[in-house]
């Protein structure tokens, strides 16, 4: 079976997703991952020609939440698990580009 | 030398905060200002195992903008995650909007100089959640705070149909004020609630060849002053490049700028390679969302005269100057106070004098708006109404309005009762009531006339001296009447006694 995916891409994604992979596991993700792709590519073989797209899996819409403040953790909670902290603050290695920020 | 013409054109992506109590998909209190990391939750946190719920408020409100946009609003919209891999949003994505945004196609009019609008086009507006804080300290790493991770922001993105700093400003003016008067948003620059991205270039006319420069984004621009300044440098910066290298635009070839605020020029920003790279695809947390028209006419109630339209019918229907005008819709109750002393009888131009001469300036020294200030619009339509019948002068208007905001500042907790001739009590307390009575005047006329030989010869005498010789008599008759005579009245007295 072709690969589906080449070991170029698979190192692109490990890139953005800040993974560090070795080549043994470069080589081995490539198999894995045509291997999924190939398997998802099965259902190209349905006739989705009158089937509109699926947004969720579950037919239910509009399921929200009054606009209500709840009890948050507090800072000593919200930093128990942190790696780091640095007072209230979770400490984190200094970031050098520009992208943060919605 | 080259004939030569350039046009900057801009488009804007626009970051409100809206003014919910809680955030977009937990129930963590949105407050700026609280201690850092206090505000979150396994959900904001992004803990895993845990589910997002969207806050309905924030929906209602976007979906009320998108209306004010006159965008045309889908019935099915979905959410997506937008792949970021930044701290301030620990889940490492963004739940976002992407091919199905809750409005699109529409537009808003802006005001220019000397009453003109424009149109510019609205592309989209779609909800998401905003990040948290990095802030940048010295030595080798950053301190994060969550506080504002998850925070509703409504995005909003114009078409390039902007062709100046000047106009750039007027959209994000009117936007603020758009968005307050509807209730959706604070709108506070200094707290971060608007912040705007501008996206720049310029179509050049060389020798009859048109070429565009590469287009410039600037990143995070948090006031109207940084905004416009920003454009106009980045407009300026352009033009000289092209002089120098004669660089054009080349597919994808978008870069990044920011703003120093203290030298007021903007900077390249590195960026990395693949910042752009966003991999969104569909939230499986999340359901779809599907607008009922009974949900959207619910909505649609909520909407109010937009602040734009309203300038423009006080100018067209009361004759108020635009600026005028401008100055009462810069905030909605401002506006819903001059109508209610409108619609109580007052004189629309008098009631316009009074709110921007007096209430405005006790406002501000106040900190609180016109209608917290105690004074009811009923007594701004009567002063505006014993301004019009001559009883009182504009500026015993301004000392009643005054007094009525010190007394009630006293009596704050026991004014409950409303005292219809407050306005009436108070200018006959403060011996304020112009006399108009011509018998009255007449007397004191004739005195003034008859202690005042030089004065009155100067008058019949015509000439030069007349005009001035006129004001003297009539401020004498003034100071006489401790400033109470109706100065018209007396003029009139004064023209038929001495020709
Ligand atoms: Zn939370």
């Amino acid at each position: 079976m072709a690969e589906k995916i080449d070991e170029a891409q698979v190192r692109k994604v490990a890139k953005l997703s800040r993974l560090e992979l070795t080549d043994a596991e470069v080589g081995e993700f490539t198999g894995q991952l045509s291997a999924i792709l190939g398997y998802v590519e099965k259902m190209n073989e349905l006739d989705t020609e009158n089937v509109e797209p699926l947004a969720h899996c579950l037919p239910i819409s509009n399921v929200f939440r009054p606009d209500s403040v709840k009890e948050s953790l507090g800072t000593e909670k919200a930093l128990a698990n942190a790696p780091q902290r640095d007072g209230d603050f979770f400490k984190v290695p200094k970031i050098l580009d520009v992208g943060s920020g919605a | 030398m080259a004939q030569l013409q350039h046009k900057v054109i801009v488009g804007l992506e626009i970051h409100v905060q809206l003014c919910t109590k809680s955030k977009m998909f937990c129930g963590c209190a949105v407050e700026f200002g609280a201690e850092p990391n206090s505000r979150v939750c396994p959900v904001c946190l992004g803990m895993p195992g845990v589910l997002p719920v969207m806050n309905k408020q924030a929906y209602e409100y976007s979906v009320l903008t998108a209306m004010a946009l006159d965008c045309r609003i889908p019935t099915f919209t979905k959410w997506d995650r937008k792949s970021y891999y930044y701290p301030d949003l620990p889940k490492n994505y963004q739940i976002s909007q992407y091919d199905l945004p809750l409005g699109e196609n529409g537009f808003i009019e802006i005001p220019l100089e000397s009453g003109r609008t424009k149109r510019i086009g609205i592309t989209r507006a779609h909800l998401e959640e905003d990040a948290g804080k990095n802030l940048h300290t010295a030595g080798n790493f950053s301190q994060v705070d969550l506080n504002r991770t998850g925070t509703p922001l409504l995005e909003i993105v114009t078409e390039p149909d902007m062709n100046s700093g000047a106009e750039v400003r007027a959209l994000a003016v009117e936007l603020q004020r758009m968005v307050r008067f509807l209730g959706v948003s604070e709108a506070d620059m200094q707290k971060g609630h608007m912040r705007f991205e501008p996206n720049i270039n310029l179509a050049i006319l060389k020798d009859g060849v048109e070429y565009r420069t590469s287009i410039v984004e600037i990143k995070n621009l948090n006031s109207f002053r940084a905004l416009e300044r920003s454009v106009n440098h980045e407009e300026h910066r352009q033009l000289d490049e092209f002089l120098d290298t004669g660089k054009v635009m080349k597919m994808g070839s978008k870069t990044t700028r920011g703003w120093d605020d203290e030298r007021e020029v903007t900077v390249l920003q590195r960026e990395k390679e693949e910042a752009h790279d966003y991999r969104y695809f569909p939230e499986p947390d999340l359901m779809p969302v599907k607008l009922a028209p009974r949900w959207l006419d619910d909505i649609r109630s909520h909407m109010c005269e937009l602040p734009l339209k309203r300038q423009m019918r006080y100018v067209e229907q009361y004759k108020l100057s635009d600026y005028d005008a401008g100055v009462l819709t810069a905030e909605r109750s401002t506006a819903d106070f001059f109508d209610e002393a409108v619609e109580a009888g007052g004189e629309p131009k008098r009631v316009c004098n009074i709110l921007a001469q007096t209430g405005l300036r006790k406002a501000n020294e106040k900190g609180c708006s016109i209608a917290q200030l105690g004074v009811q619009a009923i007594d701004v339509a009567k002063l505006a109404q014993e301004i019009e019948t001559g009883r009182i002068n504009a500026s015993s208007a301004k000392t009643i309005f005054e007094e009525i905001v010190k007394l009630k500042a006293n009596v704050f907790s026991r004014a409950t009762v409303e005292d219809p001739l407050t306005v009436q009590r108070i200018a006959e307390q403060l011996n304020l009531i112009q006399k108009s009575d011509a018998g009255e005047l007449e007397a004191i006329v004739d005195q003034i006339i008859a202690e005042n030989p030089k004065a009155v010869e100067d008058v019949t005498s015509g000439g030069k001296k007349s005009k001035k010789a006129k004001g003297f008599l009539l401020g004498q008759v003034m100071q006489k009447t401790k400033g109470q005579a109706n100065p018209k009245v007396v003029s009139e007295i004064l023209a038929k006694k001495l020709g």
